[in-house]
């Protein structure tokens, strides 16, 4: 990747990457259980593209927020339920709501979060559960 | 053209630093640990992302975008894991959130 393509080079990535693996081997921590990435590529694309929309509109949200004089602050934290089935998923979820600002995921439990809101207002619980069917969606496939 | 990619990537970049700055004056003026998180986090996303994205342009296609790109992956992926375990961290430690006044708080038990 760096442009250098001499033999000198080439043949210490190899080594590195031959040392590596056998180390790992040595090791015996590659354990049994794969993780088989069942997403779907296509929700996952229309996902990023909504993700990043999200991103901007909160940055624009939280950015006021520290600008305004008197800092309009509404902490809360509250639960989200999460209704994703794999363990990936969770995370994408869980990422997702830490990614925007504004929001965090602090505690994960199997079938619901626990958020922390900058400036909590009622409508944020249901803004939540529309970002976990959206992740659902990539799941499974199924329509948003 | 090359002007045109040129004023759009200084956009970016100028976007880019900002958010970022906007993410420090935040950590400064924000009253307590939790909601410093959040202001932390702008600058994480917006800033981050704005500056990869202006520095693309920059480099045009070449290898450097190609790192750019995977740095911007990696740091989109490890950036709310790594506030996550700060979060978390805090509430186990027992450093509960402050609730605005005239919210009914859920019941503990989160942690």
């Amino acid at each position: 990747m760096s442009g250098v393509y001499q033999p000198l080079t080439i043949g210490f990535g190899a080594m590195s990457a031959i040392v590596a693996t056998y180390v790992i081997h040595r090791m015996n921590v590659v354990d049994e259980d794969r993780v088989p990435l069942a997403l779907h590529p296509v929700r996952m694309l229309q996902y990023w593209v909504w993700l990043m929309v999200e991103i901007a509109k909160s940055n624009i949200a939280v950015t006021k927020i520290i600008l305004a004089r008197d800092m309009p602050i509404r902490q809360n934290f509250f639960t989200a339920p999460c209704t994703e089935k794999t363990e990936l998923a969770q995370v994408i979820f869980a990422n997702s709501i830490t990614l925007t600002p504004g929001t965090i995921t602090v505690e994960t439990e199997d079938d619901h979060f626990w958020v922390h809101a900058l400036a909590y207002s009622a409508d944020d619980p249901d803004a939540l559960m529309d970002m976990d069917a959206r992740v659902l969606a990539v799941e499974t496939g199924g329509r948003a | 053209m090359s002007l045109f990619v040129d004023i759009l990537s200084w956009a970016c970049i100028l976007g880019g630093g900002f958010f970022t700055i906007i993410g420090a004056v935040g950590t400064l003026r924000f009253p307590d640990f939790w909601s410093r998180l959040h202001a932390v986090s702008v600058s994480d996303s917006a800033g981050m992302l704005l500056f990869i994205l202006g520095m693309c342009l920059q480099a045009g296609l070449t290898l450097v975008t190609l790192k750019l790109v995977l740095i911007g992956i990696f740091l989109f992926i490890t950036g709310p894991t790594a506030t996550h375990a700060v979060a978390n961290a805090a509430l186990v430690t027992g450093l509960r959130p402050p609730i605005a006044n005239d919210i009914e708080p859920e019941v503990e038990g989160g942690a």
